[in-house]
Parts: C-alpha cells; sequence; structure tokens
C-alpha cells in the first residue's frame, strides 16, 4: 500500500478564492494510500517546502502529489524539496489546480469538484510512479561552426577565445561572406571590409580554429554533446600544404573573361582564382567548368589543351587530378550561420511559390541592377574602382530610382515576410551616390520606411535632408526600356498621381532569402524551417539562438532575415549557449525518456518512422555463442526528447515513456 | 485533342460583338477553322456575357448570365467553350471560376437560374485555342509572311487575372507570339502589349481611350511592327475604328493596319482577303496586304 502525501496550495488567493482548497485536502486525505492530506496559504514558500520535507520524513511518505500551480512554473521545485528530504524526486508530481481550475470557473463548488478530480487523478498516477535517476551524456567540447560570413566568423571567434576548439566550414573558397562584398555599412558608413578582414585573419591564425573552406557538411550523426559530422572537402585543383598564394598561376590564366561571383556578375576573373585580393585562406581555386584543359577532358580531347598556371607555379601546387576527399570531425554543438542570397526577379525560380517579375521585364533590362551590385559598384576594390558608373555602357548614371520591397512583403511573388535591412541600405546607397555624383537624383519608391534600430531613423533622415534623395511613398507598376534609358511608371499615393521617370539606373532593394541548399542542410540537422526554407527557432522570444534539436544552434540571417549588428549579437549568443554547454564533462538531463521493452520488441520499427528526432536506433540481441537472435528498436537517452509518439505507435507495447508510462496514464484516466 | 489530330470539337460563344462591330473577326473564324480541322458548335439559345455593365453594378448578375451560358453548353455535352472575345472569354471564365471555387454564389446562381450546373466547362480565349494548334496553323502556312513584322497586342483580358485564366504568363505572355510565328509572321519585342486600350469608354470618355491608344500605337510603330495584332473586339475598335482620332493628336500620319489573329493565320493559309474580312476596317490595310501579295481588298474609305 502507498503512502502518498497531498498538498493542497491556495496560491493567495489565487486558487484560495475559487476552490475549497481546505475541503480538497480532507477529501484527498480518505483516499486510499493517501496517509497525509493538509493545505496551505503558499505551498511553494520556504515554509511551505518545509511542510513537504518534514511530512515526507514523519510519515515516511513515498509519494507526494502538490495541487497548486502549472508543473512548468514550480515542478522543479517541489522535486528540489522532496529530493532534499530523501525522496527520489521522480516519486513528487503536480496536479495544476490553477490554471487548470481556479483561474478559468466561477462557480466555488463546481471548481472545488474539479479540483478534487485534477488532484485525485496525480494520486492514482503517482501509485505507479518508479523512482528515476537523471541521465549523464558525455559532451565533446568542440564545436562546429557551418558558414564563414560575420556570423559565423563571429561565432567560432568567442567559442575559440573561450577556450573551446572550433571546426569552422565554408562552403566557397574564402571566409567573408555577403559582408565581404559591401562597401560601406550603415548607420556609420564605416568600410566594411576595413572592420571585416582583421577578423578574417584573426580566424585563421586562431590556434583553436580549424579552418575548412570549399567544404560542406556531408552527413551529421549523433545527438548533444555527441556529433559526428562528416564533411567533404571539394577538390580545388590546388595542393594547399604547397600553395603560398604567390597569384603567378592566376595571372596567367588564359581564360580572364568569366564573369565573378564576387563581384556579382560586374566584373570577370580567371579560370583559376582567388575570389577577392583579401580572401581567407589566399588560396586560389581551379573552377573546373571553365578551365580550358578540364572543358578539353570532357570532350576528349587526348592532348593536354592547357596547364599554364601549373607550368608557372614554382612549387608545383596545381594538382589537376585531386579528388573531393572527406574527412569525420566529433563535435558537442552546431552552430548553423548559412546566411542569405538574394531573390532575383527573373521567370524561372527556384521554387513553386516564388515568382518573377514580368512587369519588370524579369531581369532582362539593361542597367537594372540589384543592391548587391550596387554594393559592387560603390566599392573602392569593386570592377569600377567605386566609380558609379552602368553596366552596360559605362556611363556616370545622373538620375537612378531606387525600388524598395522587390519580392518581399509581396505574397503574389511568393514573400510576404519584410526582408529587414532594404530600407537601411537604400537609404546608404543614395547617401554613397550623392557623394560620389554630386549632380545625380536619387528618387526612392517605398512603402514604408522601417528603420528601427539605434541610430537608424537619424540615418535615413540623412538620406532625405542632407543628401537630398527624393522619397515617394508607391509602388512601380512597370519598368520597360526607352531608348538608352529606363521608363519607371509608377504612382506616388501621397499626392495620388502617376509617377512616370526616365531613368539611367534602376537598383532593386530585392528580398533576402535562405541559401540555397538550406532545406537538405537542415534535413541532415534534422532542424525544422519554414515556408520560405529560413530556419525556426527553439522559442521565438525566450529561445531565439536554439533549435528544438538539442545541441543545434542558429545565428544569422539564415533563421530570418538580419542585418550585421542582428547577426552578430545572434553569434555571440550561440558562442555563448555553446560555452554554457561544455562548461561541463558530462550532461545531466531529465530521465523522461522512451525506454523498449526487450522482451516483447518485435523489431517493426514503426516507432524509428514516426519519432521526429531519430532517436530509435537498431539493437541486435545475440545468443552467447554471437549468432543473431533478433534486431528490436533501441532508444538513443541523447536524442530522446521525451514526446511519447513512438509508445502511441507501437502495437505491441513495448515502448513506454518513463514518467508517463500506460500503467499511469490509465490509472488517472480511470480515477476520473 | 491536341496538335496534329483529328478533327476538334469545342463550343462556340460568338457573344454579341462578332455579330456586330466585329463581324470580320467571326467571318475570318468561320473561313480558317475548315482548313484547321477545327469545328465550332455553337451554343443554342446563348445571351450576353454581361460585360463591363453587369460585373460594373452587379456581381451576382455577372456571374449568373455567363452561368447561364455555361449550363446551356453543359447540356450540349460540350466540355469546352471558346469564346473569340477577351471580354467574353474573362466574363465566362471567371464565372467558370466562382462556381468552383465560391460555394455561396454557387448556390445562388442556381437557384436565380433555376438550373443546376452539369460538369465544369474549360472555357478558351483564341490565344488558348490556336496556340494548341500551332503545328497545323504551320503546316496550312502557303503564303510566306517572312518579312512581316506584327506586334501581338494581349490588351488586359486575355491572360489575366492569371488564377483564372491559368494560361501563358500574366506579365510576358508569348501564346500570340508562338501563333504568329506558326503562321510565319515576325513578333517584334515591345513593350505596351499588356496596356489598356481604354475598353468600355470609347464614347463616354474618348479623349482617355485616344491616349492610351497613342502610347499602345506609338510603341507599336517604334518597334517596326507593320501591323498590330488584337485578340479581341474591343481592343480592335479602339485602336482601327478611333485611329484617325489617335494618330491626328499624335500628329503621325502612319497609318497602322489593326488585323485580328484569326485574320493573319487566314492570310497564310492564302484565304481571299474578302472572305477574311479584311474589307471591313477603317485603317485600310491594302498596303500591308500588297507586300505579301494577298490580293485586292476595295476598300471603303472611312467616314
Amino acid at each position: 500500500m502507498s503512502r502518498i502525501g497531498v498538498f493542497i496550495c491556495h496560491c493567495g488567493e489565487n486558487i484560495g478564492r475559487t476552490v475549497d482548497c481546505a475541503q480538497v485536502a480532507q477529501a484527498m486525505g480518505e483516499l486510499p494510500g493517501v496517509v497525509h492530506s493538509v493545505d496551505y496559504k503558499y505551498m511553494c514558500s520556504d515554509p511551505g517546502q518545509a511542510l513537504i520535507k518534514q511530512a515526507i520524513k514523519e510519515h515516511n511518505l513515498d509519494g507526494v502529489v502538490v495541487g497548486a500551480c502549472s508543473p512548468h512554473m514550480h515542478e522543479k521545485t517541489f522535486r528540489k524539496a522532496a529530493a532534499a528530504a530523501g525522496l527520489n524526486p521522480y516519486l513528487c508530481e503536480m496536479a495544476n489546480i490553477r490554471e487548470h481550475c481556479s483561474w478559468i470557473h466561477e462557480d466555488r463548488a463546481e471548481a472545488t469538484e474539479k479540483a478534487k478530480g485534477l488532484v485525485r487523478f496525480i494520486v492514482e498516477k503517482i501509485k505507479y510512479n518508479r523512482p528515476l535517476s537523471n541521465i549523464f551524456i558525455p559532451v565533446n567540447r568542440r564545436a562546429l561552426v557551418i558558414g564563414g560570413g560575420i556570423a559565423g566568423i563571429q561565432a567560432a571567434l568567442d567559442i575559440a577565445d573561450g577556450g573551446r576548439e572550433v571546426i569552422l566550414v565554408e562552403k566557397e573558397s574564402s571566409i567573408g561572406g555577403h559582408m565581404s562584398q559591401l562597401s560601406e555599412t550603415f548607420p556609420t558608413l564605416d568600410c566594411s571590409q576595413c572592420i571585416l578582414t582583421p577578423r578574417m585573419v584573426e580566424v585563421a591564425q586562431h590556434p583553436r580554429i580549424k579552418l575548412l573552406a570549399y567544404s560542406e557538411v556531408e552527413s551529421v550523426d549523433g545527438y548533444i554533446g555527441n556529433f559526428e559530422v562528416k564533411i567533404r572537402q571539394k577538390a580545388r585543383s590546388i595542393d594547399v600544404s604547397k600553395c603560398n598564394g604567390c597569384g603567378e598561376c592566376t595571372k596567367n590564366c588564359p581564360n580572364k573573361k568569366i564573369p565573378s561571383e564576387f563581384e556579382q556578375g560586374l566584373g570577370f576573373r580567371t579560370a583559376i582564382y582567388v575570389p577577392f585580393p583579401q580572401a581567407v585562406p589566399n588560396i586560389p581555386v581551379l573552377d573546373r567548368d571553365n578551365c580550358a584543359l578540364f572543358k578539353g577532358r570532357a570532350k576528349g580531347v587526348k592532348k593536354q589543351v592547357c596547364g599554364k598556371c601549373a607550368t608557372v607555379c614554382g612549387r608545383r601546387a596545381i594538382d589537376f587530378d585531386q579528388q573531393d576527399s572527406f574527412i569525420t570531425e566529433k563535435v558537442g554543438a552546431i552552430i548553423v550561420a548559412t546566411g542569405y542570397q538574394l531573390y532575383w526577379i527573373g521567370k524561372e525560380q527556384e521554387s513553386e511559390i516564388l515568382h518573377g517579375y514580368g512587369e519588370y521585364g524579369y531581369g532582362t533590362i539593361p542597367d537594372v541592377i540589384d543592391g548587391l551590385q550596387f554594393e559592387r559598384l560603390a566599392s573602392a576594390s569593386g570592377p569600377t574602382g567605386g566609380k558609379i558608373l552602368r553596366p552596360s555602357d559605362g556611363k556616370e548614371p545622373k538620375k537612378i530610382v531606387f525600388l524598395q520591397c522587390i519580392g518581399s512583403r509581396d505574397r503574389a511573388k511568393g514573400m510576404e515576410y519584410c526582408s529587414k535591412i532594404c530600407c537601411m541600405y537604400v537609404a546608404k546607397h543614395t547617401m554613397l551616390y550623392h557623394h560620389k555624383v554630386h549632380d545625380g537624383k536619387a528618387i526612392v519608391f517605398y512603402m514604408d520606411i522601417r528603420a528601427g534600430g539605434k541610430g537608424y531613423d537619424e540615418f535615413v533622415r540623412r538620406a532625405i535632408e542632407e543628401s537630398h534623395a527624393l522619397y515617394l511613398r508607391g509602388r512601380v507598376s512597370s519598368l520597360t526600356r526607352n531608348g538608352d534609358t529606363i521608363r519607371v511608371q509608377g504612382v506616388d499615393t501621397l499626392s495620388g498621381e502617376p509617377v512616370s521617370i526616365d531613368a539611367d539606373m534602376v537598383v532593386l532593394a530585392t528580398a533576402m532569402r535562405p541559401q540555397p541548399g538550406i532545406t537538405s542542410l537542415a534535413q541532415k540537422l534534422s532542424v525544422s524551417y519554414d515556408l520560405h526554407g529560413f530556419l525556426n527557432e527553439a522559442h521565438p522570444k525566450l529561445r531565439p539562438v536554439e533549435t528544438n534539436t538539442a545541441g543545434i544552434f542558429v545565428a544569422g540571417a539564415c533563421q530570418a532575415p538580419r542585418d550585421i549588428p542582428d547577426s552578430v549579437a545572434m553569434a555571440s549568443a550561440t558562442a555563448s549557449k555553446v560555452l554554457g554547454l561544455f562548461s561541463n564533462e558530462q550532461l545531466e538531463r531529465e530521465p523522461l525518456i522512451a525506454r523498449v521493452d526487450r522482451q516483447t520488441c518485435t523489431g517493426c520499427f514503426h516507432c524509428e518512422r514516426v519519432c521526429p528526432y531519430g532517436a530509435v536506433e537498431r539493437f541486435e540481441v545475440k545468443d552467447r555463442k554471437g549468432n543473431l537472435i533478433k534486431v528490436i528498436a533501441e532508444v538513443n537517452q541523447g536524442v530522446c526528447q521525451g514526446c511519447g509518439t513512438c509508445q502511441a505507435t507501437c502495437p505491441s507495447k513495448s515502448i513506454e515513456l518513463d514518467g508517463f508510462t500506460d500503467e499511469q496514464i490509465f490509472a488517472a484516466v480511470n480515477a476520473l | 485533342m491536341r496538335n496534329g489530330e483529328a478533327a476538334m470539337k469545342v463550343g462556340y460563344f460568338p457573344g454579341c460583338s462578332l455579330h456586330a462591330t466585329a463581324r470580320e473577326y467571326e467571318e475570318s473564324l468561320k473561313a480558317i477553322a475548315p482548313a484547321l480541322d477545327l469545328q465550332l458548335e455553337e451554343i443554342r439559345d446563348w445571351a450576353c456575357c454581361g460585360a463591363t455593365s453587369a460585373h460594373s453594378t452587379n456581381h451576382l448578375l455577372s456571374v449568373a448570365l455567363p452561368a447561364r451560358t455555361l449550363v446551356l453548353a453543359a447540356r450540349q455535352n460540350l466540355d469546352r467553350v471558346f469564346a473569340p472575345c477577351a471580354a467574353c472569354y474573362n466574363r465566362l471564365a471567371s464565372a467558370q471560376h466562382a462556381i468552383e471555387h465560391d460555394k455561396k454564389v454557387a448556390s445562388q446562381v442556381e437557384s436565380i437560374l433555376g438550373a443546376s450546373f452539369g460538369h465544369p466547362i474549360g472555357v478558351l480565349s483564341i490565344a488558348q485555342l490556336l496556340s494548341e494548334m500551332t503545328d497545323r496553323i504551320r503546316s496550312k502556312a502557303i503564303v510566306p509572311l517572312k518579312e512581316l513584322k506584327v506586334a501581338c497586342y494581349y490588351g488586359c483580358l486575355l491572360v489575366r487575372p492569371p488564377e483564372i485564366c491559368r494560361f501563358d504568363d500574366p506579365e510576358a505572355p508569348t501564346s500570340l507570339e508562338s501563333i504568329v510565328t506558326a503562321a510565319g509572321a515576325v513578333p517584334v519585342k515591345w513593350d505596351k502589349a499588356l496596356e489598356c486600350c481604354g475598353g468600355g469608354f470609347s464614347l463616354s470618355r474618348t479623349a482617355s481611350v485616344v491616349r492610351l491608344g497613342r502610347s499602345i500605337l506609338r510603341s507599336a510603330k517604334d518597334s517596326g511592327a507593320q501591323a498590330l495584332i488584337v485578340a479581341c473586339p474591343m481592343c480592335h475598335s479602339n485602336l482601327d475604328f478611333r485611329q484617325r482620332a489617335i494618330n491626328r493628336s499624335a500628329g503621325d500620319d502612319r497609318p497602322m493596319p489593326v488585323l485580328f489573329i484569326s485574320q493573319l493565320v487566314g492570310l497564310s493559309m492564302g484565304l481571299d482577303p474578302v472572305r477574311l474580312g479584311l474589307n471591313r476596317h477603317f485603317v485600310n490595310p491594302q498596303p500591308f496586304l500588297s507586300t505579301i501579295s494577298a490580293g485586292r481588298v476595295e476598300h471603303r474609305e472611312q467616314a
């Protein structure tokens, strides 16, 4: 027979006003198995807890039920109190008679009856509770950061400076990300490269950072504290250990007319190239799709077509036969910081929900460029040396029209979200244009100005008042060619008049989208994502940098459109989360996870299929001679989140959630 | 039935204008249909689609009028109805869309009509119908139109709104271009293909129609087109009948013949221009016809 103690809390007036707590306590005292039942004004207070501790000892209790608020509030408090009195903490449970009863009912008699039912429910359940002990998982105290943009760089440096090893994986040949392409940054107009490149060099030189550029994550196994990550190191066609970055190969490559990705197609690069002079690592990569030698090989030409780079390389570092290689790293935490790409207005789109801008000519009108292209034009290291010149004829545009919200906030185009950074960078562009072309006119079409942030609104005001940008509130219905200008048809909704402008250049503030391939990466990591592919955080307010998969964190624009300050703040937040996780050698967690009955499990693996966390593994049962008897399910204690889906699915009732077994639930339900 | 197969039968909804101001549109359709193995079965007892008047005054009426025609088409065992006029097409397609997607309106309309809807009807514009037959058009094109540059004009209603038309690109359509290419002409690139011609304001706000027509015709001329190809009686009327006023206001004396797409297809088949109703236009098509040596049209000088 059980020896259960029941403790009914008044929560001041919160419960006591609607529920007759003394009556509930008295009724509970009459239940079989209950040996002690009292009520008290504030059970969570020190004297309240003392009451529980004392009763456990005096009455030799083997179960404690606290009828009070939600377990979310105080379950930990009461379990701790029970443990302090020598009772297994999982033999202490709460019945919620506040949120589920007193707060939502008015009639005192009825509420009291319901409270009795709720407490009785838990009393019957606890009769079948078993003592459980916490699970300890070893932690591999190294972190993996995916993405070498400003967010990834910041996270890697913070963790490494905190004394832990970091592996930084970047898919491009250099770290730096989009920030390295920017000319100046809002709201201070400081040079982007000037503040970024020292951080890039720091990464390369940090003794605790292992930089894997031109690499991608191939697969991820394991769970918090114990991930095993397979990384593909793509073939650069360069022996990294020999190359000293002298640049002779790029100088001598005969194919010099390949549109440069770094210059957003506005400049050219060679087939063997370094994306930009400050690249880290400063090692070239051979673009095999555009290399004469590889094109020749693909056509089956026997003779080697080119090979100039190899001839001029003094260190014989060029290796045309290099293959992708794979390495496996063991880490305890993963930070995803893969960043963004810009939406483009063309007809062909990546997914069915996205649509292009037919009314703007689907991106076929010359001198209609996007924001990143304008950054390259304005950048001192860009293709025009920092002069604002039209891509089509190299003339200086005297009138530029900037269009905000291109794709963003437009359900018809498939992106109903605000891209957040465009209002600010368009204001910046008008300023840069004004600084460089004094007699130029900048006209901005906007929906509304979203300049929330320190010094942000002041910055937009400066664009309007000091750089004389003309802001027109309204949309542009069409862009058409008109001789060598672009006819911009729009409306100024403040004056209510249609507007027609012949512009020399049009700059589109296109929407921010997650990187291509984000969904397949998210699937490898078991991290959920939204309709647009942005990764989901665990809680939008209270757990903004964690994901629903323990041990995996998000930073920067892969989670939602973010500017640089936000991305850096998020990155530092993930780093502090990771360092917190790494502060212990072992990870302690609640034992409320699924457990398989090895006797009855038939190995149908329905549980494996329904488990949202991938926690079910296969276990081979062998006899003493080592012969395989059967393959059954086994739950990985580190991965299981205790959701109970497997329990509901198992046809032979062989998998149960500790703390919520069928026996417990049926006993509780029968008490109602 | 698709390209190259046996005869195609579709329901035919001429609408009011094809029996009045756009008789040449119907004449040209009836002329080319046999050559294309196209059987046009007119819907018996069809009524007006309601046009702008209905949908700008009463939503239920604007659905009920074309819905009646759809009910009749279903009774005639037709799966698809072809409406040559872009406005009729749009009204019929909108009604079919409302019947399928708005249960409340559908049941109201059923009680108004005292009839229930049969199977869903596919409503076809001329762009849809002919772009399904481009192979046949190509094989029947015996008059070389090689050097002939034409501007294809869609107007507002032929491919929009996209959720109702579900055909071609609503912002950068190419279906008319594919048809004229099959007929052997060369479509030009221009940027007013989707602009409004002024529609039903021809009489009540003539100045607006002239202003809109001016920008359309100027763009077509600037692009080097020798003729404008349309697929709507209203567009035709605004750009042909009003062209003298448009040209006068623009100080431009270059006339631009405006042809229905069916007329161009007929010319490519070597059909007699008079059978195609080309003698009924206000802008004299003769100089244009001479360039393709397609016979003579006795043109009645416009009043």
